[in-house]
């Protein structure tokens, strides 16, 4: 019948209408500034440093100064200068920690080649909304204790990415615990039949790995 | 203190302060005054509810930022961003092109907003309220509105724009079209009732049948008819969605505005919601009983209350429409006029003919009034409806669910 | 009163004058609008409501846009370009036009017998008055001139609604 269809679209509307008043999963309007953005989990802007530990972030950083990311980033807004000495990783190992570590964000296109290049998971892409600075040559520069965030943020921000990146780590770690202790029950076999294990390596999350 | 003639007794108070010799000007500067002031703030509140509702209509919160200066934490939900934007409309920038016709650049929107406020002049807003009361009112209606499309023509050929003067002949070919079923629909009201005066008009739709159905127009079948033929010319005629392609915001810049910026532009707005108000207010005198109440025991409401709460619910239906409707073409445009509103609203003369021919009907002959009186409308809305959406309806979207 | 009289006569020569003057055609249609207006105006303060909403209706609504519509359609080229006056036979046929016009209406309103000093009129006729006027002894004219216009209205669409054959399809 004619006009059926406007008053279907006027039912539809006034629907709508009543629904926007009781139903907040109807609203799309974010009020921005009065409430934080809802960034969906994929958001992604400026790189950041992973730690394994929020209390001490500079101790337990995963990033060894290797200095990949560095030299693949388009833009070349990373920094890196290597530490002198060593000190051991989340595993136990001695590594090469950054002395340095700076990006310019004002230089940074968030392209994400860092992260993908990086094999120790220690750069990942943060949640960054609003930056503001009232300096673009300082104040856009961030240095690595702006940059450290720690795992737990990361598993806040990213729970899928993080829980990827956990449990292949966790593997990997506990991997090097058996070949660790497969080597010293071989080297215990031989000479001694009980030597020491070696180095517990620490549990993830509460990494003590200070030197 | 009577709150039926209150509006009557402030203004008596105010003229009895003013010399003898001064009294008729006063009495006649406040009904302009009153009718500026009121409708100003109708117009300025109509726009914030049409923002509001177009945006719970399609699931968004409305402006609601805007509050008062000094007083930020007081948001009042927003109900300041008219007067925020009429303080924008007015300190922004005059453009006028170098090439324009200045003086009929400048004059456009003085003679548009002029003339669509004269239509106030004689709608009765309650029993004894009403501006100029006169033997031909539904004429003096029309010829004032009539102005406006000049207004229209001087705005599209004094911007000297080619875009603007075209969008001026599409928006006169649009107004031109729909006057037609606009007066054709009012004209079956003027025969039932036997006169042009509006107050007459609301006077006929009084009284109750028990006590609670109104006399309404809009309740018989020629009346149902000829409102919604009203209605939708009425929409036409002020250039709002549907019809809103003269100056279709997002396809054309705004058709014969475009050379318009700040306080002219703001004006044309302004002239197109008064266009609207005075439309409304006629269909509401015409139609809807006027100031008269719905039920016998509501009277107790003053009845300017009621006209205005009607002027409101019909602005509020024509924002659900635009809320909902999308803008037809132009040639859909003419086409509904001539070939469907205009037939329609001639057979409704008829109808009105029939029903003015046959008051004696009652009882059981009644009914049969009623159904003949429906009949004569509804067999060739369908027909009509069929023949003209042949090839057309019903459609099938192929990508909607 | 007078002074009412006076400035809406002047009001009205004033426009009518300078539509007859502007060498810009689109403002000769304007000022030729508010002309119009101008006698809409003196109809009101001769107390003849009806006629004066008419006049307005009818000459600032309809018959203006008819002007203005053929001047836009009609001319070619730059629409402000000033009509030049180009030779005096023009000018003679323009002005043996006006004046025979002029001619025929003023012998008309001079011919006709006007009972001036009949006693005063009516203090006001109503609508309904008119309206029973035009519906009984002025039928036969309201009939003619109706159907008149109705002849007219089809043909104009008769002329409007003929595809050439040469039109690309619509």
């Amino acid at each position: 019948m004619l006009g059926s269809g406007i008053l279907k679209g006027l039912g539809v509307t006034a629907k709508n209408f009543v629904g926007s008043y009781h139903d907040p999963a109807r609203m799309v309007t974010e009020e921005y500034p009065d409430t934080p953005a809802r960034l969906p989990e994929a958001y992604r802007n400026f790189p950041f440093l992973v730690t394994e530990n929020a209390t001490d972030p500079m101790g337990t950083l995963r990033c060894v100064a290797c200095q990949i990311c560095e030299k693949e980033c388009p833009p070349q807004c990373i920094y890196i200068e290597k530490s002198k000495d060593k000190k051991p990783d989340a595993t136990g190992k001695p590594q090469l920690y950054p002395a340095v570590f700076a990006i310019d964000t004002a230089v940074c296109m968030s392209c994400q080649i860092c992260v993908e290049v990086c094999p120790f998971d220690a750069i990942k892409m943060d949640h960054v909304f609003a930056v503001a600075a009232t300096n673009r040559f300082e104040g856009l520069l961030l240095n690595r204790e702006q940059l450290a965030k720690p795992n737990s943020y990361f598993q806040q921000i990213r729970p899928a990415e993080a829980g990827e990146v956990d449990t292949r780590l966790a593997a990997e770690r506990s991997a090097a615990e058996e070949k660790a202790r497969a080597a010293a029950a071989a080297k215990a076999a031989a000479p001694k039949p009980a030597a020491p294990a070696a180095t517990p390596a620490p549990k993830p999350a509460e990494g003590g790995a200070t030197p | 203190m009577n709150l039926e003639t209150l509006p009557l007794q402030v203004r008596d108070w105010i003229v009895g302060r003013f010399p003898d010799a001064l009294q008729w000007l006063v009495h006649h500067l406040l009904s302009i005054t009153a009718i500026l002031t009121v409708f100003g703030l109708f117009f300025a509140f109509t726009t914030i509810a049409e923002r509001k509702l177009l945006a719970r209509l399609q699931n968004r919160l409305g402006p609601n930022r805007s509050g008062l200066p000094w007083f930020r934490s007081l948001k009042l939900w927003g109900l300041t961003q008219p007067f925020a934007d009429a303080i924008k409309a007015i300190t922004k920038e005059d453009v006028v092109p170098a090439a324009a016709d200045k003086v009929l650049h400048f004059l456009a929107p003085v003679v548009i907003v002029a003339f669509s406020l004269l239509g106030f002049a004689v709608l009765p807003f309650g029993r004894h309220l009403i501006p100029v009361e006169l033997d031909a009112a539904i004429l003096y209606f029309f010829a004032a509105g009539t102005a406006t499309e000049l207004a229209i023509f001087m705005a599209g050929w004094g911007s000297r724009n080619k875009y603007s003067l075209l969008a001026a002949m599409r928006a006169l070919a649009q107004l031109i079209s729909y006057e037609l079923p606009l007066i054709l629909s009012v004209v079956p009201v003027v025969m039932i009732v036997g006169t042009l005066s509006t107050q007459e008009m609301v006077l006929a739709q009084g009284g109750w049948t028990w006590g609670v159905l109104p006399h309404w127009h809009v309740f018989t079948p020629w009346g149902f008819a000829g409102f919604l033929i009203f209605l939708v010319a009425a929409l036409a005629e002020s250039n709002r969605s549907p019809f809103d392609l003269p100056e279709a915001e997002s396809e054309i810049i705004a058709g014969h505005l475009t050379e318009y910026s700040g306080f002219k532009y703001a004006l044309f707005f302004m002239a197109e919601y008064f266009g609207l108000t005075a439309l409304s207010g006629l269909g509401v005198t015409l139609f809807l009983g006027g100031w008269q109440a719905p039920c016998a025991f509501l009277e107790f409401i003053p009845s300017w209350l009621w006209f205005m709460g009607k002027l409101a619910s019909m602005i509020v239906f024509f924002i659900w429409i635009r809320g909902t409707l999308l803008r037809l073409r132009i040639d859909q445009l003419t086409r509904l006029s001539w070939k469907f509103l205009v037939p329609l609203a001639l057979l409704n003369l008829g109808n009105a003919a029939f029903w003015a021919l046959t008051p004696g009907w009652t009882g059981p002959l009644a009914l049969a009034r009623w159904a003949v009186s429906a009949a004569i409308i509804i067999v060739p809305f369908f027909l009509l409806g069929r023949r003209l959406s042949a090839g057309y309806a019903p459609r099938t979207y192929r990508y909607a669910a | 009163m007078t002074l009412a009289l006076l400035l809406i006569g002047f009001l009205l020569l004033a426009a009518a004058g300078a539509a007859m003057l502007s060498r810009n055609l689109i403002h000769s249609a304007l000022l030729l609008t508010g002309a119009w207006a101008g006698i809409a105006g003196f109809y009101l303060w001769a107390g003849a409501e009806f006629v004066a909403f008419a006049q307005v209706l009818v000459y600032v609504g309809a018959v203006s846009m008819i002007v203005l519509f053929a001047v836009l359609l009609t001319r070619q080229g730059a629409t402000t370009a000033p009509v030049e006056f180009d030779s005096f036979r023009r000018a003679a046929a323009g002005i043996i036009t006006a004046g025979g016009v002029m001619g025929v209406l003023f012998g008309a309103i001079l011919g006709t017998p006007m009972d001036v000093t009949s006693a005063p009129p009516p203090a006001s006729i109503t609508v309904r008055q008119i309206g029973a006027q035009l519906m009984g002894p002025h039928a036969a004219a309201l009939l003619i001139v109706g159907v008149l216009l109705t002849v007219a209205l089809l043909g104009a669409i008769v002329i409007a609604a003929v595809d050439k054959p040469d039109d690309p399809a619509p």
